[in-house]
């Protein structure tokens, strides 16, 4: 255990002779927690709209006034030929074609129907999507308009409608950062914690170090304690300054208790350290592990839910996502962080991150025996 | 009791596919400097890593300070101090952190030991505050060797300790390897140099993983068995090819400014011989041989040998 001590000592000292470090460890989360909800930001403005328009009447206009004041279309080009509209698709100046058909008006009156056409510049799909739904909305509200304008109410109403009004728990204005912000956090501390120590181990690998290492009497768990405790230390500074950045810049306080978002961190650190470990064991130089952290670092960003709902995704998919620890934190954060959830609402988290972590540095330590 | 005793240890690589080490046994007495020397590749660091508990061997059994290999590793670990042939130290801690960190994982201190490294450790105590990856390429031997000695090993492991250091720093490194033999330590050094080999109490010359021949550096240049000359004339090349077809040659290869040759006639006919092919300002004499001449006259045996098998 006095090894232990003199690991740790020297750990230390050399983190902070490295000169990038106290920027990965303030800095760098500062800036993601800054940009990255910003760009994970589902609310699309800016849609770039050309509308053609053969009728050019009162009806006409009124509807392309409706769209543009609706906050979230830019007019690309108001125009009457259809030619010049596919031009600015092809040319990505616009997004979507609205095209309103010659006697729109008249038709509108006397035959009561009228289609209008659009197109969709589907090469951004989540654009295309969000921003046909948005005119879809504008259009069907402007034909109810039209119709309490037009129709003369009838006594009693001769369809029964159902009408849905949505409540959104938890969150009431469904405001994008409140759910983003803290899943970032998490997979800045993945980052952050389990590379740095991937990273870390085989640096003494590659330089030679650990043959020197070996040759001491300094015992394999003194060594591996040595490596892992400092990142258990960076990961809580990292989440602190995290949580206090998401609280200055996005006014983001946990509702649950704090206390418990620590003590999951803290599971889920052993397991991404466990993994690390692994990683670490299995790469001779620093580029090998990068390879393989930035395969598992893409993968465990896309299927952990933290931008695409978790349950959208087909059966194995999410099996596979179960395998992450990632995915149960992001998920804990969320719970805790927005809905206030406690320890007995977690406690299926806390087993499986543990459990997860245990297969991990059991195999990681099994590994680095054989390979010594 | 012998320091280091090796016996018949073999060690293959890559599923046994590349064999590093094969059946080698040597021993070294305590206090002893035992010299391998060999060309890269031929087996020196693997036997250093076996010895040093780094790795296992496939078959036969070692022991260092009287303790087993495989069985003691831990105890060894504690007796031995090693020095790879690449330079391992932190490079981002200064030369005096190195030291101090290598001194407390074996529960010692600089001072307890300052004696025995002083001689060393003065010269590069005034860059005590740099770091050891911006010292030269002798000052990081130095700190290196400081570091294997800091908790007064019995046994020191030095793995081509002088490769690619300055002539000068390489003479003051074995000076200082003839103090360290002086208190006592015993020392396996490598080196693919041959003139260190002289300095050394004994040496073993290595070859492909095999011994080819253990003894001091006298007795090995003593038990070369034929006369050996160095031929000089002015032009070089057609003095070794015409040599190489002379009926009386054993071996005759280049070596500095001459050509050396072993024969099993004599000078004369030798001289004669090259007059008639020609050649001027002929330059005969007879040398003591040097230990590469013994290693290159054992090199070209084995050649022959495996060619004979090969048959």
């Amino acid at each position: 255990m006095r090894a232990l001590r003199f690991l740790l000592q020297k750990e230390f000292r050399q983190m902070f002779r490295d000169k990038g470090f106290t920027g990965r460890l303030f800095i760098a989360p500062a800036i993601q927690l800054i940009l990255l909800p910003m760009a994970a930001n589902y609310t699309i403005k800016n849609i770039n709209i050309a509308i053609v328009d053969h009728d050019h009447s009162v009806t006409s206009q009124k509807l392309s006034q409706k769209i543009l004041s609706s906050g979230y279309f830019k007019l690309a080009d108001y125009t009457d030929f259809d030619s010049r509209a596919n031009k600015l698709i092809e040319s990505d100046k616009a997004d979507l074609v609205l095209e309103i058909p010659n006697k729109f008006e008249r038709n509108l009156i006397t035959d009561n129907t009228q289609k209008t056409g659009i197109e969709v510049n589907a090469i951004n799909g989540v654009k295309a999507s969000i921003g046909f739904g948005y005119l879809s909305g504008i259009i069907s509200d402007f034909n109810n308009d039209l119709r309490a304008t037009w129709v003369q109410p009838e006594r009693t109403n001769p369809l029964p409608t159902i009408s849905v009004e949505p409540s959104f728990w938890y969150n009431p204005l469904l405001t994008y950062y409140i759910f983003m912000v803290p899943a970032i956090l998490v997979s800045l501390v993945t980052g952050v914690a389990g590379l740095s120590a991937a990273f870390n181990i085989v640096k003494e690998k590659e330089i030679g170090t650990i043959e020197q290492i070996n040759v001491t009497p300094i015992k394999k768990y003194e060594f591996i304690l040595g490596k892992l405790i400092p990142f258990l230390a960076v990961g809580g500074v990292v989440f602190t300054v995290g949580l206090l950045i998401s609280w200055i810049l996005y006014g983001i306080l946990p509702l649950g208790n704090i206390a418990v978002l620590y003590l999951f961190l803290y599971v889920f650190l052993f397991a991404i350290l466990g993994f690390g470990l692994l990683i670490s064991t299995y790469s001779e130089t620093q580029q090998q592990a990068n390879s393989i952290m930035f395969l598992f670092m893409m993968v465990f960003n896309m299927m952990s839910g933290l931008y695409t709902p978790f349950d959208s995704m087909p059966g194995w998919a999410q099996f596979v996502s179960h395998l992450f620890p990632i995915s149960y934190f992001i998920d804990v954060m969320r719970m805790v962080v927005i809905k206030g959830s406690g320890l007995h609402d977690i406690r299926i988290h806390i087993l499986c991150v543990f459990l997860i972590g245990l297969v991990l540095n059991t195999w990681a330590v099994l590994n680095y025996r054989k390979t010594s | 009791m012998d320091a280091i005793t090796v016996n018949n240890v073999t060690k293959t690589y890559n599923k046994k596919t590349v064999l590093a080490v094969d059946n080698i046994s040597f021993s070294v007495g305590k206090g002893e400097i035992f010299g391998l020397i060999g060309p890269d590749g031929a087996g020196k660091s693997t036997i250093f890593r076996m010895l040093t508990t780094l790795l296992l061997p496939d078959s036969g059994t070692a022991t260092v300070g009287g303790l087993d290999i495989v069985k003691d590793f831990k105890a060894i670990r504690g007796i031995v101090g090693y020095m790879p042939g690449r330079f391992s130290l932190y490079q981002d801690l200064t030369v005096e952190e190195n030291l101090t960190f290598f001194a407390t994982v074996f529960n010692t201190s600089i001072e307890e030991n300052y004696d025995l490294i002083k001689d060393i450790y003065v010269q590069i105590e005034p860059f005590k505050d740099r770091r050891a990856g911006k010292l030269s390429g002798g000052m990081k031997q130095k700190l290196a060797l400081c570091c294997a000695l800091i908790h007064k090993p019995e046994v020191l492991f030095l793995d081509e300790p002088t490769t690619g250091v300055d002539v000068v720093s390489r003479k003051e490194f074995w000076d200082m390897l003839k103090r360290l033999k002086a208190q006592g330590i015993t020392i396996l050094v490598s080196t693919s140099y041959m003139d260190e080999a002289t300095l050394c109490d004994r040496i073993g010359l290595i070859l492909n993983g095999k011994m080819l021949s253990i003894a001091s550096p006298e007795d090995t240049i003593n038990a070369y068995p034929e006369k050996l000359y160095a031929v000089k004339a002015n032009s070089i090349y057609h003095l070794l090819l015409d040599l190489r077809a002379y009926e009386g040659t054993i071996n005759c290869y280049t070596f500095g400014e001459y050509l050396h040759i072993s024969i099993t006639s004599n000078e004369a006919e030798v001289r004669k011989y090259l007059e008639d092919k020609g050649h001027e300002n002929i330059e005969i004499k007879a040398i003591t041989p040097t230990v590469e001449d013994c290693f290159i006259r054992l090199l070209k045996h084995q050649d022959e040998r495996n060619s004979n098998k090969d048959k």
